[in-house]
């Protein structure tokens, strides 16, 4: 085993020398720790690697470049909505007035900060039509779990105790089933319609006295406006439930759809994908929730408050009972919500239109490409919103090439792959979600590779299954990786210096 | 719109592809009845006049002041090179490693946080971030109840409020129970977690214990019993959790030295501004026998079909998106970038640098002991601390406000985020860390001095 190439790097550890680096601020008085007990002293110091600041920057610098990203290349992710993540946006976040404010600072020192999240509240119930926003989930699926609380408690303090069912769609990411189970409450998977969408009647079969909630994910994660969308909360509200809609496909629908217009009682927005807050490589995202009259008296504690006179404050400790409660440590991921903030200002009422027209007109071009190149399957030809489904099971059955081949070779060709197998409903799926922000030259470039490989599965079908060949490394043995798994590095003894005192 | 490529002849090259007139005929999808009322928004804000408004809010904020605040989050000196590996764009806008092949930057960058993290803990198994520090907490209290198939859990009243409130609303959500291990009232130990009270609770039969959770240092800034806690834990058949600041394990003993099974935590600290409460990095640690609970994501080192060393997502069949509704958590993506300034962070300053970190906090804060004593003011509690103490001070609320005024942020009123704790009632809990100045003490101390007389 070796990390040779160009790029690869040693591990930290592996570069670290005794007695380099330091010097990055000043020693601590000798006897500064002396009265401390002994048993509470920790008897090694940690094993940290020694490195001076170009052995680091070095390291990161190289591990960055192993990484694709929005800045590198198209990454058209479906469900993730990976747009470009606006420049601008980084700086306002670095902002010392944001970024060194503390979160237990007293109002009177943080009404920027505030005002900020306050004026971000009211955008989110205008786009989404509903009544009041909580900002305090870190993500999506914390997003989703303080929604479905809130939905726990609003029943549970009519005294209606019987509700044990979340009723989800099978086509639903894992984190709505999951959800349903951390928020004690039992899952009942619907199956979706041959069309795609919400099967009415298998809904109204699963509604019952004993359903507290169904969760919808609307556009679907097919892609697809639930049409029947009307219907479903009509029913859902005639048996005392509740209608929760997952908004990670919210790019699909600004100024054309708004939940709460539409009877959705609760929903979770993802600035990470709708309003460009970096993906990170995987967090930090942020997950407010929008909700209507119902679930308002329950959202998370603390709310940001708007007086009389224009100041704004913190909600105090125990101030409103019925709400559920902290989500976590403090009131928001404020350093995200100030970029989704920036986004949403930078485009107003127009450009969050345009997004949107723009986002499906792309996703509905590519798709009409891939179609007319009669190599892939699309499972769902009408009209899509911002992502769609192709499928390679025609490419599969006549060459043996499956989807994951697909998506490797993509990478060999400069793209990162769709997500695939994704929903699980459809066979050998490949999600393509371009977004607005990618050119007519690069979805006809996209277009082209996919065509491409189609080809090449035919006269070449082992290259494919053997890529990607131009990355960094090539297919991982991840059977070995969780039979005996490595999760960390172990320093020898005697790697580092010990302690001058 | 601001970002967008397409020119006009663009969108019309699209919509002739698909043959149609106008974009609206993309939603003709959605049931008239459902289409929205237009957006009443702001119009769109060019760049420039969007950084004087934002400049403007940012500058209402007061960061200037001679600030004893900690209470969960920490200034700390952060090495300009942080940032500026933070803001490559190959970090930060690319997204969870799906496609390892190229992704092996972002993997690695875990791999190495899980290995720093678990030689800061002593405990092998590291998540790949959680929340914060209270919701990696509450996700602690949780794996007790799934590993042991008991449904109790017991968290210390020393343990951050916020921190307990989160517990309660995810215990709560699961349908568990969730009981107080009260403070010793008086004497040496006082307000450190009360021993004989945990045996109580842990002796009671009908109602088994799956966890104990204890903070170190405490919410009040105290030393608190650790291994007898732990040692008591498992006596009952119950697993130990640790809520721990990971700057103060460069000097303190390590979870993996006391026992705790779990520890939980608030990575901030680790070179993460405070940015009103986030993003931030929740720590998640546990030892190896608890690997299948543990929730979040793991990385791996493996090595790809030429025997390259590599590095890959693993232990998935924990995970929402194989388990569904039998998840270890609905957790998903989290924190990475966040977990990549904290290894950023401690790679920069290595094993000594971090021990100087912790060891001025230390220094700074007996500093500010002694200043505030030669003015008559008493620490509330005797034993012994780290860098973070609760005083006594009349009046404590009024006098945290005039202080403001006169450019000191004194620390947090206990009373505000603890109203059910008497003994704690006109304190204020004041917190040093090395970016803590002479200067700053010394005004702390003058216009208190000043305010109460």
């Amino acid at each position: 085993m070796s990390a040779s190439g160009p790029r690869l790097q040693p591990t930290l550890f592996e570069l670290s020398k005794p007695g380099r680096g330091g010097d990055k601020i000043p020693h601590a008085p000798k006897g500064a720790l002396d009265r401390l007990p002994a048993e509470h002293r920790r008897a090694h110091p940690p094993g940290l690697p020694e490195l001076n600041e170009p052995d680091v920057v070095r390291h990161y610098v190289n591990l960055s470049q192993l990484n694709h990203a929005v800045d590198t290349g198209f990454y058209p992710l479906g469900s993730c909505t990976m747009k470009w993540n606006p420049k601008v946006n980084e700086w306002a976040a670095r902002l010392p007035g944001f970024a060194q404010l503390h979160p237990m600072a007293p109002d009177d020192v943080a009404q920027g900060t505030l005002q900020l999240l306050w004026e971000l509240e009211q955008m989110l119930i205008e786009i989404s039509g509903m009544r009041a926003v909580t900002l305090q989930p870190a993500a999506g699926a914390h997003g989703e779990l303080t929604g479905v609380l809130m939905i726990r408690a609003y029943h549970e303090a009519r005294g209606d105790t019987g509700r044990t069912d979340v009723l989800v769609p099978d086509s639903a990411h894992g984190t709505n089933p999951a959800t349903a189970t951390m928020a004690g409450l039992r899952t009942v998977s619907i199956k979706a319609a041959a069309d795609g969408g919400i099967d009415l009647d298998a809904f109204r079969a699963a509604l019952s006295p004993t359903t507290a909630a169904v969760m919808i994910t609307n556009p679907s994660t097919m892609g697809l406006f639930e049409s029947r969308v009307g219907e479903l909360i009509e029913a859902v509200h005639a048996v005392g439930a509740l209608a929760y809609m997952d908004g990670a496909n919210l790019n699909a629908i600004l100024g054309r759809f708004k939940p709460g217009e539409a009877g959705f009682d609760v929903m979770h927005i993802n600035t990470h994908k709708t309003f460009s807050t970096p993906h990170g490589g995987g967090g930090p995202g942020a997950g407010p929730v929008a909700v209507g009259d119902k679930l308002a008296p329950y959202l998370p504690a603390p709310r940001v408050v708007r007086e009389a006179d224009g100041s704004f404050r913190l909600e105090r400790v125990g101030e409103r009972p019925t709400s559920i409660g902290r989500m976590r440590s403090f009131v928001g991921s404020t350093g995200v919500l100030v970029r989704a903030y920036a986004y949403l200002r930078t485009h107003g009422a127009s450009g969050l239109a345009e997004i949107t027209d723009d986002a499906v007109l792309a996703a509905n071009y590519l798709k009409s490409l891939l179609a007319a190149s009669g190599v892939y399957d699309i499972p769902f030809p009408g009209v899509c919103k911002h992502e769609f489904i192709a499928s390679a099971t025609s490419i599969k059955k006549q060459t043996g090439v499956r989807t994951l081949d697909i998506a490797k070779r993509l990478l060999d060709h400069g793209f990162h792959a769709p997500t695939v197998y994704f929903p699980l409903t459809v066979d050998e799926a490949m999600l393509i979600e371009p977004t607005e922000t990618e050119s007519i030259e690069t979805l006809d470039a996209f277009a082209n590779a996919l065509v491409e490989i189609a080809r090449e599965a035919a006269t070449d079908p082992e290259t494919i299954k053997t890529a990607p060949h131009t990355a960094a490394v090539r297919r991982l043995d991840e059977a070995g990786a969780a039979r005996n798994p490595n999760l960390r590095w172990r320093p020898a003894v005697g790697d580092w210096t010990p302690c001058p005192d | 719109m601001a970002y967008g490529p397409h020119t006009p002849a663009d969108r019309r090259r699209m919509l002739t592809a698909l043959g149609m007139q106008s974009a609206d005929e993309l939603f003709a999808d959605i049931p008239p009845a459902l289409r929205s009322t237009p957006l009443r928004l702001d119009p769109p804000e060019p760049e420039q006049l969007l950084m004087g408004r934002l400049a403007h809010m940012a500058g209402r904020n007061r960061v200037d002041l001679a600030s004893f605040l900690g209470a969960g989050a920490y200034r700390h000196f952060s090495p300009p090179l942080v940032d500026q590996i933070l803001l490559r764009g190959e970090w930060y806008t690319a997204y969870t490693p799906y496609q390892p092949e190229v992704s092996q930057g972002t993997l690695q960058s875990i791999y190495e946080y899980e290995s720093l993290m678990a030689e800061l803990t002593g405990l092998d198994i590291v998540s790949a971030s959680h929340y914060d520090g209270a919701a990696a907490t509450a996700e602690a209290a949780l794996m007790t109840c799934r590993a042991t198939g008991r449904r109790r859990v017991l968290v210390s009243r020393a343990v951050h409020p916020h921190y307990r409130a989160v517990v309660r609303t995810y215990v709560d959500g699961a349908g568990l129970d969730l009981e107080d291990i009260p403070l010793v009232a008086d004497g040496p130990l006082a307000g450190t977690t009360d021993l004989a009270a945990l045996d109580r609770l842990l002796a009671d039969a009908d109602h088994p214990t799956a966890g104990v959770i204890l903070a170190q240092p405490s919410f009040y800034g105290l030393l608190e019993p650790m291994a007898e806690a732990g040692s008591r834990a498992h006596a009952a058949g119950a697993l130990f959790v640790a809520v721990v600041e990971p700057v103060s394990l460069a000097v303190l003993a390590p979870p993996g030295a006391y026992g705790a099974d779990i520890a939980a935590g608030e990575g901030q600290a680790l070179g993460i501004p405070a940015q009103y409460g986030g993003p931030y990095l929740g720590i998640l640690a546990c030892t190896e026998p608890l690997v299948r609970q543990i929730p979040g994501r793991l990385v791996g080192m493996t090595t790809d079909v030429d025997g390259k060393r590599a590095y890959v997502m693993t232990l998935q069949a924990r995970e929402q998106h194989i388990r569904r509704e039998k998840a270890a958590s609905n957790i998903c993506t989290n924190q990475t970038l966040l977990a990549l300034a904290a290894s950023v962070w401690l790679a920069s300053l290595g094993p000594h640098g971090l021990r100087d970190v912790a060891a001025h906090g230390a220094s700074r804060a007996a500093e500010l002991e002694a200043a505030l004593a030669a003015i008559g003011i008493e620490r509330v509690h005797p034993g012994a601390y780290l860098n973070e103490f609760a005083i006594r001070v009349p009046n404590a609320a009024a006098v945290h406000h005039t202080l403001l005024a006169r450019g000191v942020l004194a620390g947090l009123v206990i009373e505000d985020a603890v109203p059910d704790e008497p003994s704690v009632a006109d304190a204020l809990l004041v917190c040093t860390t090395e970016v803590t100045t002479s200067d700053d003490i010394a005004a702390f101390a003058r216009e208190l001095e000043a305010v109460l007389a």
